[in-house]
């Protein structure tokens, strides 16, 4: 049955507009449905590797991107498929290279999301080694400072990564330098196994800025307008010359470190304690259809929308070329564009394929 | 006895290491109650306790660091990588640090810094990598690299047991794969003993790690389809090379192939290459040849780690150049 659209009883925060509003919902909805897709995908086999999920921590990608704009640059981790969807990443992307397919973003080279296009998009492929993505987001952002343009950097890490050498150096380094950026510690509770009590001994870690010398701010991460309000201020702050913010999502991790890993560390009762009462989407869905007044048919229409996406980009990228061996000698340097097949291969199927470098592919000349 | 994995091999090994000497303890990421991303420490931190069997925060540098400190004051701490690609992350503590604190200030640090490494797992470019040639280069570091359960379990006590930093790498390929009886008692292999896998004649394979199990197919395949006795040496151990081993080998066959997974260039098959020149060229009825990966990082798509990396086909075509030259 159909509940008539009520004008809403509260101001909507952060000046978002309805529309806004709906999409928040929209790129919660499709991370998540892409996700269990991609976990069909990997019973099927036709994943190559691990999955990794971001079950339950959807609000933080989501929220916190959406408060970027398309000439600012995201450097994703390994639970923010959220921020890269809102970026402009596609389904089809990332189906295909979970997939391993020939024409994925990476082109067979890199697993799962890390991915990137410095290009158009601007989110950075990450890599597996915690923590680095930070002094490199200091470098993006001090490049924009030193020309004056008026873009801002975020990047995320996890509780795990604030322990690491990189994370340090590089947040003191842009803090230093006033660089515009917004360093997001995604708290889940886990790094792997580890919970963040092994981690740090700090209370929270925003405790870490006062250190840095930089404003620290502590959200709750599974409210996607709460992440979205205080993101955006951090990142108004970065816009307008107020250097790094450290923010602090608060969520919790609701699936393994990846599809293979059962949890048996986790004590009973905590997973389904967060999922039965603190889902972001289930929150964000009652506020709206409450608080906003959306029909909760109009919110079917969108699950329904994002479902039809996701099986279009399903079909697409089973379609997808796999990749063709000698291609993996392409792209290692400038020049020369190939690497030599070695002599114990010649002859043995060794040409490399005829294929254009993609427009993203290390170069700033196309 | 009941024949065991190679992981099983290690745990054994660190777990006699453990019960015979208390100064012996583990640290790394999510080694205790998990029992390690591999379990290869499964089981250990119930016997041994939390203070033996330490997870630590996701700090490669500092972990390596804190060892290289117990080990100046007496202990024997043996620090996992979660994947040996996060050994880049310490690189200037092992390098800088340990490699030469019993060099440059008499400092013992008998350290083990062990992980999976290596290939064939579609782990992609951070979950695969190779990297002893890297510290190949740094004296005062040892580098262990076997490919047996047997060899598993008897050089990580004895990677313990030696006075000096060692780099004990695990090829992830062989840990559920590869099984072996372990033999009764104390069974420690000594560091620095290459091994004859295969005795042969025609031709030799120098190797070490996952590519020993391909050169003794290839060398299955050559003798039926060509006739050839192929002699398979497995290294064991990099850092130091055992020189007489190779020596020998070359002076039994007079053609080597040396086989690795690293990439090519500055790989350890061009330290081999050298040695031969140096010690023994007059035996040489060819040209010293090597199959190593290609110069790429690894790709993970199968298609371009399979043509990446050097199959056992690889290793057939080689020889009978090898054998025709």
């Amino acid at each position: 049955m159909a509940v008539p659209t009520l004008p809403s009883p509260l101001a909507i925060p952060s000046g978002l507009t309805r529309d806004q509003l709906l999409e928040l919902y929209r790129w919660m909805r499709l991370t998540r449905t892409l996700e269990e897709r991609l976990v069909a995908l990997y019973r099927q086999t036709k994943v190559v590797g691990g999955l990794f999920r971001s079950l339950g921590q959807e609000a933080c990608a989501v929220g916190s991107a959406f408060a970027l704009e398309r000439r600012d640059v995201l450097s994703p981790l390994i639970r923010n498929l959220g921020s890269m969807l809102v970026k402009g990443a596609e389904p089809v992307e990332i189906l295909r290279q979970y997939m391993a397919k020939g024409d994925s973003p990476t082109r067979g080279r890199e697993l799962n999301i890390h991915f990137g296009d410095v290009v158009d998009r601007n989110f950075v492929g990450q890599i597996s080694h915690l923590g680095d993505m930070v002094p490199v987001m200091a470098g993006v952002t001090l490049t924009f400072r030193m020309r004056n343009e008026p873009r801002v950097g975020l990047v995320y890490v996890g509780d795990g990564a604030t322990s690491t050498g990189a994370f340090h150096e590089g947040i003191n380094f842009a803090a230093v330098q006033r660089c515009p950026l917004v360093v997001v510690v995604e708290n889940n509770g886990y790094a792997y196994s580890t919970p963040t009590c092994r981690q740090t001994l700090a209370e929270q870690f925003i405790d870490k800025a006062i250190g840095y010398g930089v404003p620290g701010v502590r959200a709750d991460g599974n409210d996607v307008l709460e992440v979205y309000r205080v993101t955006r201020e951090a990142v108004d702050r970065a816009r307008s010359g107020g250097g790094v913010t450290l923010l602090e999502l608060l969520t919790y991790r609701r699936k393994g470190h990846a599809e293979h890993d059962n949890q048996s560390y986790v004590a009973p009762g905590e997973i389904e304690h967060w999922a039965a009462h603190n889902d972001p989407i289930d929150r964000y869905v009652e506020r709206l259809t409450g608080e906003f007044g959306f029909d909760p048919e109009m919110l079917r229409r969108t699950d329904d929308e994002v479902r039809a996406t996701v099986d279009e980009a399903t079909d697409q990228a089973e379609a997808s070329p796999p990749c063709v061996g000698p291609d993996a000698l392409l792209g290692v340097y400038a020049d020369p564009p190939a690497m030599p097949t070695l002599w114990y291969r010649a002859g043995e199927g060794s040409a490399v394929s005829e294929h254009e470098r993609p427009a993203s592919w290390g170069t700033h000349d196309g | 006895m009941a024949e065991i994995t190679f992981l099983e091999a290690i745990r054994e090994g660190l777990s006699e290491e453990m019960a015979r000497d208390p100064s012996v303890f583990c640290l790394g990421e999510d080694i205790g109650g998990f029992g390690g991303a591999f379990k290869v420490t499964e089981g250990l931190q119930s016997r041994f306790g939390e203070q033996r069997v330490i997870d630590t925060p996701i700090a490669e540098a500092g972990i390596i660091g804190a060892a290289a400190g117990a080990a100046h004051y007496g202990m024997r701490p043996v620090v996992e990588m979660q994947f040996i690609d996060f050994v880049s992350c310490g690189y200037d503590m092992l390098t800088n640090y340990v490699a030469t604190a019993r060099y440059r200030a008499f400092l013992p640090c008998p350290i083990v810094v062990r992980g999976p490494s290596g290939g064939y797992v579609r782990g992609g470019p951070f979950h695969s990598q190779n990297p002893e040639a890297a510290f190949l280069h740094t004296p005062g570091l040892k580098i262990a690299y076997p490919a047996t359960a047997e060899d598993a379990k008897g050089m990580i006590k004895a990677a313990i047991r030696d006075d000096d930093p060692v780099l004990f790498f695990e090829h992830k390929y062989l840990y559920r794969r590869i099984k072996g009886t372990m033999p009764e008692g104390d069974h420690v292999v000594p560091l620095g003993k290459a091994r004859v896998a295969r005795e042969g004649t025609h031709l030799s394979i120098v190797t070490y790690a996952a590519t020993v199990w391909k050169a003794l197919e290839a060398a299955e395949q050559l003798e039926r389809e060509d006739g050839l006795s192929v002699e398979v040496i497995d290294l064991r151990t990099l850092l130091p090379l055992d020189d007489e081993a190779i020596v020998a080998t070359v002076k039994k066959t007079n053609r080597v192939l040396v086989v690795h997974e690293d990439t090519v260039t500055g790989g350890i098959a061009g330290e081999i290459t050298a040695r031969i020149n140096e010690l023994c060229f007059e035996w040489l009825d060819a040209p010293v040849r090597r199959v190593a990966a290609h110069d790429v990082p690894l790709p993970y798509a199968p298609p371009l780690e399979d043509f990446v990396l050097p199959q056992t086909s690889d290793i057939v075509r080689a020889s009978r150049w090898l054998a025709a030259y």
